[in-house]
């Protein structure tokens, strides 16, 4: 008992204390953010939710024909969240506050991938089919994906959906970004260039925080003085202007640090290039060269030992 | 230490084998239906809750209690503890079926089984899961080569293949030397090699979940959630085969291993008591204690899995009476089983939470019977494979306790 109580004393503190070695000489973790993404800044003030961004994303993403016509106005009357099906979609919240005929005023909210500047689901997928372009689209790739599902255990935003009812090649389903639009043809994302009340805008990023910080200081009293995705998880390239809080609106609550940020430290930490077993492997194989023989002349009295 | 491993001499259709059957053909039946209609046919994971009973249970919950495999090894070989011996061959045998029905019951849950290859070429370093499907899949392939003296030891010279395949004796008889003979000198490799690959992939499974910061309850969410993982599964790992060993010779009618299996208990003491340390260390240090009496299903999932699977049997392991009590000792042994397990179900299902659709979960007939089945079937596989092959210990003119 002794010898295996010293070892695993040893062991214990070898392992310690390299482990805090590496630790604290490990990298420090670092964005890799793109540098000058596109974004689109929503303006919750604005939308109408005429569900025309539902209506051309669908076109454009050439999804399935949907259950009801986009004209019908109905299905507002229950909260959606963007699926296999449809990549964005509008929700109807009422905060309470009424207009001068004593009617309700209803806030729209179009919910789709925020695609986030340091996305959890690309730092969690396990074959990088996720990635994050530098125009800002958080991209699939279908032919690497093997179904696992960590991208949608990652997303604090819950957005990709997963084809359940296909057995064989099921896809995850999130918004593109419009991807090869905007990469490829110079066009705006379906939904940013139908909404006929400019309730999307797409540009620059940075240009979007300038101008939703304008239309802060330009309207005092019309805004919360909080734009939706310029902190959030490190920051969004969608990002929302509002004047109800966002929390009465769907939205949660979360950190400014980016997602993957723990996870990938600690990872690092334990694993850049293959430290910890390559120490681990050679401290067993020096505790078996020095043990070699040992238990055998334990063993006489072992037996009794309890 | 005289100790010699044999086929169990006993028929191998009993009623519970037959059982056994049953249990594995429906399982199969669901996943035949799973690849006819999807995983969402017979499933009831959705957007918000994609992983359910599959990983916490097939997946997390099959690699932990797997741990007998690397922490017997460890002891007994890289330790030089032969003492130990004879419990090697059945804990290898365990984690050997174990990790196979992980990667099966990972087959039925990603959705796209026939790509499960595609890790191996395109690399994500950042992904924790990338190195544990890495680490599972090295360490399976060093659990068969760990089994292949096995397998030699029955069959060498003996090779006798029925009708035209009796060709092949020859050649086969002599791969079975030749693997023995060079294995003999290599084995220490595969054996460091899996207690590595163990530690890896056990601490990373409970790094999954470090990414998932908004979702898993803060009663589980750590950023020492690796080193839980990693300090329960070696404390799972002599209990399991105390539950193991009590399990197969009680069914077996083969000596009870008391003499072995109560003083292997003894360095559970030490090491479930670093668990727990750790584990009540860390809610003191982050202050989620102030859950504890909340009342929430979150919240009493995680006061019985500490008190029933970690505190109570970690009591009645101090007490040598207790522990030298064949019946005792199997129901300490079965609580910390049990602790290990609800600890995996509550990181990846229970304190699961997605805050925006707030989505309930709870496993479809389906899954429960896909799970059911795969136990089953590793059961009906271990029963075979002990009935052919030398790895239960030959009885010897005992009396069972």
């Amino acid at each position: 008992m002794g010898i295996s109580r010293r070892n695993f004393f040893k062991i214990l503190t070898a392992a310690g204390a390299s482990a805090a070695t590496a630790t604290a000489s490990a990298h420090a973790w670092q964005s890799r953010a793109p540098s000058d993404p596109y974004g689109c800044l929503v303006d919750l003030t604005r939308c109408i939710g005429c569900r025309k961004c539902e209506q051309a994303c669908n076109e454009v993403n050439h999804l399935p024909p949907p259950e009801r016509s986009f004209e019908d106005l109905t299905l507002l009357d229950k909260k959606r969240r963007p699926d296999e099906k449809q990549f964005t979609v509008v929700n109807r919240y009422y905060s309470g506050m009424i207009d001068e005929r004593d009617q309700l005023i209803p806030t729209f909210v179009k919910l789709q991938c925020m695609h986030c500047q340091d996305p959890a689901c690309a730092s969690a997928c396990i074959v990088g089919a996720l990635t994050k372009k530098d125009n800002g689209a958080v991209h699939y790739d279908v032919t690497k994906c093997i179904g696992c599902r960590y991208c949608m255990v990652a997303c604090p935003f819950e957005i990709p959906a997963y084809e359940y009812h296909d057995p064989i090649t099921p896809r995850v389903m999130k918004c593109t970004f419009c991807y090869e639009r905007v990469a490829q043809e110079g066009k705006r994302p379906g939904c940013a260039e139908i909404c006929p009340v400019e309730a999307i805008t797409f540009g620059k990023r940075s240009t979007l925080l300038k101008v939703a910080k304008e239309r802060l200081k330009k309207n005092p009293g019309r805004y919360l003085s909080h734009i939706y995705g310029e902190h959030e998880v490190g920051g969004t390239c969608w990002l929302y202007l509002s004047a109800q809080p966002f929390e009465k609106l769907g939205f949660n609550k979360l950190p400014s640090k980016p997602m993957p940020q723990v996870a990938e430290t600690v990872q690092h930490a334990l694993f850049s290039y293959l430290w910890s077993p390559i120490v681990l492997f050679g401290m067993l194989s020096g505790i078996m060269w020095s043990s070699r023989g040992k238990g055998e002349r334990d063993d006489s009295h072992k037996g009794g030992a309890q | 230490m005289s100790h010699h491993a044999a086929p169990v001499n006993r028929k191998f259709w009993t009623p519970g084998v037959v059982v056994l059957g049953f249990l594995a053909a429906a399982g199969l039946a669901v996943v035949v239906a799973r690849y006819i209609g999807g995983i969402g046919y017979v499933s009831n994971l959705t957007t918000a809750r994609p992983w359910g009973l599959w990983i916490g249970v097939d997946v997390a919950s099959g690699v932990a209690l797997a741990a007998g495999g690397f922490t017997t090894a460890f002891l007994a070989h890289v330790l030089g503890r032969h003492y130990y011996e004879p419990v090697i061959r059945p804990a290898l045998l365990t984690a050997m079926l174990g990790y196979t029905f992980v990667v099966l019951g990972l087959l039925v849950d990603i959705g796209r089984s026939w790509a499960i290859w595609k890790p191996m070429l395109h690399w994500n370093p950042n992904s924790v899961l990338f190195e544990v499907a890495m680490c599972v899949m090295f360490y399976l392939n060093v659990l068969y080569v760990e089994f292949i003296p096995i397998v030699a030891e029955r069959f060498k010279g003996r090779v006798n293949l029925p009708g035209a395949f009796s060709v092949l004796n020859r050649a086969l008889d002599g791969l079975l030397h030749l693997a023995d003979r060079i294995l003999d000198k290599i084995m220490w490799v595969f054996v460091i090699a899996g207690v590595v690959l163990s530690c890896m992939h056990q601490s990373s499974l409970g790094s999954l979940m470090l990414i998932a910061p908004t979702k898993l309850h803060p009663l589980w969410y750590t950023p020492i959630l690796p080193l839980l993982f990693l300090t329960s599964a070696i404390a799972v790992g002599y209990p399991m085969v105390v539950f193991e060993a009590t399990l197969a010779t009680t069914s077996l009618k083969l000596d009870s291993e008391m003499k072995i299996l109560a003083p292997l208990t003894r360095f559970t003491i030490f090491l479930l008591g670093i668990y727990l340390a750790l584990k009540v260390g860390d809610m003191v240090i982050r202050g989620t204690y102030v859950y504890l009496l909340d009342g929430t299903t979150q919240t009493n999932a995680f006061l019985i899995e500490i008190i029933f699977g970690v505190l109570v049997p970690w009591l009645m392991l101090l007490f040598p009476k207790l522990r030298q009590s064949r019946r005792w000792l199997f129901t300490a042994c079965t609580m910390v089983v049990g602790g290990v397990l609800l600890n995996r179900l509550n990181v990846f299902v229970v304190g699961y939470r997605p805050p925006i659709s707030e989505a309930h979960y709870f496993p479809s007939m389906g899954e429960i019977l896909t799970t059911v089945g795969l136990i089953a079937g590793l059961m009906l596989l271990y029963r075979f494979i002990i009935t052919y092959l030398p790895v239960l210990n030959k009885p010897e003119q005992e009396v069972t306790a």
